[in-house]
């Protein structure tokens, strides 16, 4: 561990560390909170002072406060929704790698379809069509990220698929689960680890430009995308504030690719 | 051109493949546009008119919108319309789809081409030489920042420009309205902040994966071999390796179109660009489908067309089909 | 001296910084000489080739000594001056050709381009120059042959348009790196002429690199052997092979001592595997047609071919991997199902396969107990006591101590050792029939014979029927009670070894005999001269 920690080049590790302070806040965000999320506590668009550090919003709630809970909410929701995406695109691509023939097929050419058009138009598309709504959100934005999970988990099982230990087993007579979970998932869990961070970092992105265009998490629940777009007017006044909450975004999504960078540079590095 | 020629000939058949499968992908997209409509669940008449709408003006409401036509016999009929230029009614104000897209469907390829003209060549070229320079200073600092581009949300980017050039600075306009019929320079300066805003996030996603797929022709033992025999680093470059990496290349520009249009619908919002973006995000909160629909289907259709030019240009300069054993 | 390289070391980048992979090698080419390096893989032979031309790999650095080309140290020079030399002075030859001609450009181009950067001859000069060399090398159609691309050639022509496209600038010095490696023993003699005629005819001086002794005693006049990024014996080619100082030089002869005793065969009624009138294939290509042969009980069946002869197709088939189109397959008489599917636990337990890359049969992931322990339970329904104590018999079998290796992943072994799990996971099952798919052509020489000499042994002792997939006729020789040749899908030739083999009774087998190196240094001058290439 500490020789690993050697090895890291700086960046990994202030992406580490990045990450550890936002799932800190994210769980004691309560704690850590000076106000309720949808408490109004001031008047419209207070600057900042001692009892509002970073001014209060277009209702009069405490910024700080909302960006504090909107790490638990938007986090949350994209690690939730990420996991979801996971979920389905490995064990489909799995299948369809371990299987092969009409399954694979299938699955194959649903995926082409849904990656020959920009996810966020299709995002548009589902989400005009079934409501807002977290639970919405949450599935339409899984669905079509889990395509290129599904590519990914086919793709390096399909490479561990052909080797002759694989082969072995279909010989012994092992059933498809056993293939897949003994002799496959454990030699492709490095690229699918890094590809979870790299994930994570497409649906958060995406659930924050969604919040951003207004059809995220409803209102009054803290959301960094939703806050950008609530207060963006007072960039016209020179007011960095409303740029905040964009900037939590950012750091969060550079410090996991920092650390997926390492971990894919590192990967690729074992293998020449 | 006769079925025995295009046996004989693997890369017209591959070319018509491709075309085939280009057309189908389209087709089934429109289905799944259309079918976005019909799978809502409960009736869209009755959410569009509200509760307290009469069962009387609820079915007359669903016989204008045809809702009473079976589903196959709409599709063909919508497609119909699609194809000869009726996109349908707004719901929201009852104009002709068509009409609402007219001016704004100039506006938005004028952003994308603006951003296109300067993101596609920075980023092939930078892209390039990070594949060239790899390891070196150059490399760091431009992974790095790539990382950094892709890693933030497109209107974070955006408002800082904003922010910066706008009020800070006061050398554009933060809203980008370009007016009607405005000259060409006055269009370039009022969009310049959208489309430099595009420029920052499509450059980063191309250069990464253009440094990519010239380094992985870089690897080919045929680039080794070129070096063993003498031949410079530049000539390997320009040479050897570039007419092997033109189609990785051409395919990477295509599939990040698909970023141009992500950012197109979020920088639109930010500036109040006049396009198609602002009115598709617009007609999803009002759940103007028509209008949704219209808006996906030429996004798609944008889409699907040009990574088909870009696949067919990999087979056109694809030596092992132009010269077939 | 034309090359004299000195003390040279070169270091690899691995995880923990710099590590030498050799150590100061000396190396010496005489105007007109050619020497061949040899050794196992790892051994750093391409390493030494690549730096007679002032060239270190990716990832690869030089740490100290002195490469001098004609009285210039090459390490010296920039890297713009280095250039003048390659290509011009001293040359290389890949031993992929397929991938080291780009795709892009007509072979005629890629052979001009050396002349042309280097001004060593106009355009028109050069490509007369090519047809020249087509023509001496045999390629068919030379006046045109240089107008195709890569792709449009087959892997022997290419390999010999490579070798011309070395000459183009009549280079002093040319590096030839395994050049024949991947080429089938009737291809590669063309070749091996071709490359001959062409260092004989212009006096070039050559470093060939190889690990084929037969190959490489046919090259050179003087054979320096390596080993793990050092020298381990330098001398003229007759007296390194018919007096090796070095033990470990002696060892690189061994396999082809190696004789399994001949015994009797017991007499069974049905053989273990009946293979009748066989055709297969994939798609709508018929691989195999019509094979029919029979594995007797006990028996040692050596299956040869060159590639694409069908050989392992026939395995795929008898597995139940590859369901034929026509034919019949019995186990012990009674007819196997065609598909792996329908086949019994019983059925599958009786036909196991060991394989050749022994890195990619055994899982990563999991320990050796693991892998073992698996088909012990899967079939016989082995647990606790008993599935340890077998566990121990099968270790002690492959002769590997079971204290230290039953809890060790595959990576932490050598390659040799990886076979013998192999084998020891096979014969968990406790088989009747193994099919050994080019078994030993992946490991060096003297492991090879170890794992020889181990499935003869577990033959003797537990009577299972072995197939045995090789294009290696010193290993068919070493093993084998009976042989089957196969050409093109079909069978050729079968029957017990001597009748096959001793003398060759059929055409073919004649023809892959003939062409397979001996360890004679004229072999090859005669096959010349018998018009054979």
């Amino acid at each position: 561990m500490i020789r690993m920690l050697k090895t890291m080049p700086p960046t990994a590790i202030l992406g580490v560390l990045v990450i550890a302070a936002y799932a800190v806040i994210a769980l004691f965000a309560p704690l850590l909170a000076p106000h309720a999320e949808a408490q109004i506590v001031g008047a419209q668009f207070e600057p900042w002072s001692a009892t509002y550090p970073l001014g209060t919003d277009t209702l009069g709630r405490d910024m700080l406060s909302r960006l504090i809970w909107g790490a638990r909410n938007t986090v949350g929701v994209a690690l939730v929704t990420t996991a979801l995406a996971f979920g389905i695109g490995a064990i489909a691509g799995l299948l369809a790698a371990a299987l092969g023939g009409w399954a694979d097929l299938a699955l194959s050419r649903l995926v082409d379809v849904l990656m020959a058009v920009p996810a966020l138009i299709l995002t548009l598309l589902a989400l005009s069509a079934l409501g807002p709504g977290v639970a919405n959100l949450v599935v339409v934005v899984a669905i079509l990220d889990s395509t290129r999970v599904f590519r990914l988990a086919r793709a390096t099982a399909m490479n561990v698929m052909v080797m002759d230990y694989v082969e072995a087993a279909q010989l012994r007579g092992e059933g498809t689960w056993w293939i897949i979970s003994r002799e496959v998932l454990p030699n492709i869990s490095a690229p699918l680890i890094a590809e979870f961070g790299l994930r994570f970092c497409f649906v958060f992105l995406t659930i924050s430009a969604l919040s951003f265009l207004g059809l995220g998490l409803p209102p009054p629940m803290a959301d960094w995308g939703a806050m950008v777009r609530d207060n963006a007017a007072l960039i016209t006044f020179g007011d960095v504030t409303p740029l905040l909450p964009a900037a939590c975004i950012a750091v969060l999504t550079v410090s996991v690719n920092f650390v997926v960078d390492w971990m894919l540079h590192r990967a690729s590095g074992l293998k020449d | 051109m006769s079925v025995a020629e295009t046996r004989r000939r693997p890369i017209l058949r591959m070319i018509a493949g491709r075309l085939g499968i280009g057309v189908f992908t389209l087709f089934v997209i429109s289905v799944l546009i259309f079918l976005a409509v019909s799978l809502l669940p409960g009736d869209i008449a009755q959410q569009v008119l509200g509760q307290s709408a009469t069962p009387e003006t609820v079915a007359a409401f669903r016989r204008e919108l045809g809702l009473d036509q079976p589903l196959a016999w709409r599709y063909l009929d919508w497609v119909g319309g699609v194809l000869s230029g009726d996109f349908g009614r707004s719901l929201a104000n009852g104009r002709p789809v068509a009409e609402l897209l007219a001016a704004r469907l100039g506006n938005t390829m004028f952003l994308a081409a603006y951003a296109a003209v300067i993101a596609v060549p920075l980023a092939v070229g930078l892209g390039l030489l990070a594949a060239l320079w790899r390891g070196s200073w150059f490399d760091r600092i431009a992974n790095v920042a790539t990382l950094s581009a892709i890693s933030f949300p497109e209107f974070f980017i955006a408002y800082i420009l904003m922010f910066w050039l706008s009020v800070r600075m006061g050398w554009f306009p933060s809203i980008a309205d370009p007016g009607a019929s405005p000259r060409l320079a006055e269009m370039l300066g009022r969009a310049f902040l959208p489309a430099i805003t595009l420029v920052l996030v499509v450059t980063a996603h191309m250069m990464r994966m253009t440094r990519a797929a010239v380094v992985n022709v870089l690897g080919a033992p045929y680039v080794t071999m070129a070096r063993l025999k003498g031949v410079s680093r530049w000539r390997v470059v320009t040479r050897h390796a570039l007419p092997n990496a033109l189609a990785p290349i051409v395919n990477v520009v295509a599939l990040n179109v698909a970023w141009l249009i992500t950012g197109v619908v979020i920088v639109e919002v930010v500036f109040v660009y006049p396009g198609l973006g602002q009115l598709m995000v617009d007609s999803v909160t009002n759940r103007d489908i028509p209008v949704v629909q219209a808006c996906a289907l030429i996004f798609a259709a944008v889409y699907i067309l040009l990574n088909l030019l870009a696949d067919v240009l990999a087979i056109a300069t694809n030596p092992r089909l132009l010269h077939p054993r | 001296m034309l090359l004299n390289i000195e003390k040279l070391k070169v270091e690899a980048r691995g995880d923990e910084g710099w590590t030498p992979i050799l150590h100061g090698v000396d190396l010496q080419v005489a105007k007109g000489e050619v020497v061949g390096l040899i050794g196992e893989s790892g051994a750093g032979k391409s390493t030494l080739g690549l730096a007679a031309l002032g060239f270190a790999q990716g990832g690869l650095r030089f740490a100290g000594g002195r490469v001098i080309f004609d009285g210039t140290d090459l390490l010296q020079l920039p890297e713009r001056r280095r250039r003048a030399f390659r290509g011009r002075r001293v040359a290389y030859v890949a031993q992929s050709a397929a991938a080291s001609f780009n795709p892009a450009w007509r072979l005629l181009d890629q052979f001009c381009e050396g002349p042309a950067i280097h001004h060593t001859a106009g355009r028109a000069e050069s490509e007369a120059f090519a047809r020249q060399l087509y023509a001496a090398m045999h390629l068919p159609d030379p006046e045109n042959f240089g107008l195709r691309f890569p792709h449009q050639v087959s892997g022997g022509q290419l390999q010999r348009a490579m070798v011309a496209m070395a000459m183009a600038c009549k280079p002093d010095l040319i590096v030839f790196d395994e050049p024949t490696t991947a080429l089938d023993v009737t291809t590669q003699i063309g070749v091996l002429a071709a490359i001959r005629q062409a260092v004989e005819t212009t006096g070039t001086a050559a470093i060939y690199i190889t690990h084929d002794l037969a190959v490489v005693a046919q090259m050179a006049d003087r054979i320096k052997v390596m080993r793990h990024g050092r020298e381990v014996e330098d001398a003229p080619t007759r007296r390194m092979i018919e007096a090796p100082a070095q033990d470990y030089t002696r060892s690189l002869w061994a396999v082809r001592a190696f004789r399994r005793p001949p015994r009797a065969l017991p007499q069974a009624s049905a053989p273990t595997i009946g293979i009748r009138e066989v055709t297969a294939g994939y798609s709508s290509l018929d691989v195999l047609s019509e094979v029919s042969f029979d594995i007797p009980r006990g028996a040692t069946v050596a299956v040869v071919g060159e590639s694409g002869s069908g050989k392992s197709t026939t395995a795929r088939a008898i597995t139940g991997l590859l369901p034929p189109r026509a034919g019949r397959i019995a186990l012990n008489g009674t007819p196997l199902p065609p598909r792996l599917a329908q086949r019994t636990l019983e059925q599958k337990r009786a036909v196991q396969m060991i394989y050749q890359m022994a890195d990619t049969a055994l899982n990563p992931r999991q320990t050796i107990r693991q892998i073992l322990s698996r088909p012990l339970q899967f079939y016989l329904g082995l647990t606790g006591r008993a599935r340890e104590a077998r566990l121990n018999q099968l270790m002690e079998q492959i002769e590997l101590e079971p204290a230290r290796f039953l809890d060790r992943l595959p990576g932490e072994l050598s390659g040799g050792q990886k076979q013998r799990v192999g084998i020891a996971r096979a014969l968990a099952a406790d088989p009747e029939f193994i099919i050994c798919d080019e078994v030993t052509s992946a490991l060096d020489q003297l492991v090879a014979e170890g794992i020889l000499r181990l499935l003869s042994k577990v033959q003797d002792e537990t009577g299972v029927s072995y197939m045995f997939i090789t294009h290696d006729i010193a290993t068919v020789r070493a093993i084998a009670d009976e042989v089957v040749v196969m050409k093109g899908g079909r069978v050729m030739d079968k029957g017990l070894k001597a009748e096959v083999l001793d003398p060759p009774r059929h055409a073919y087998t004649r023809e892959l005999l003939a062409s397979v190196p001996q360890m004679d240094p004229d072999w090859l001058t005669r096959r010349i001269a018998e018009g054979a290439a």
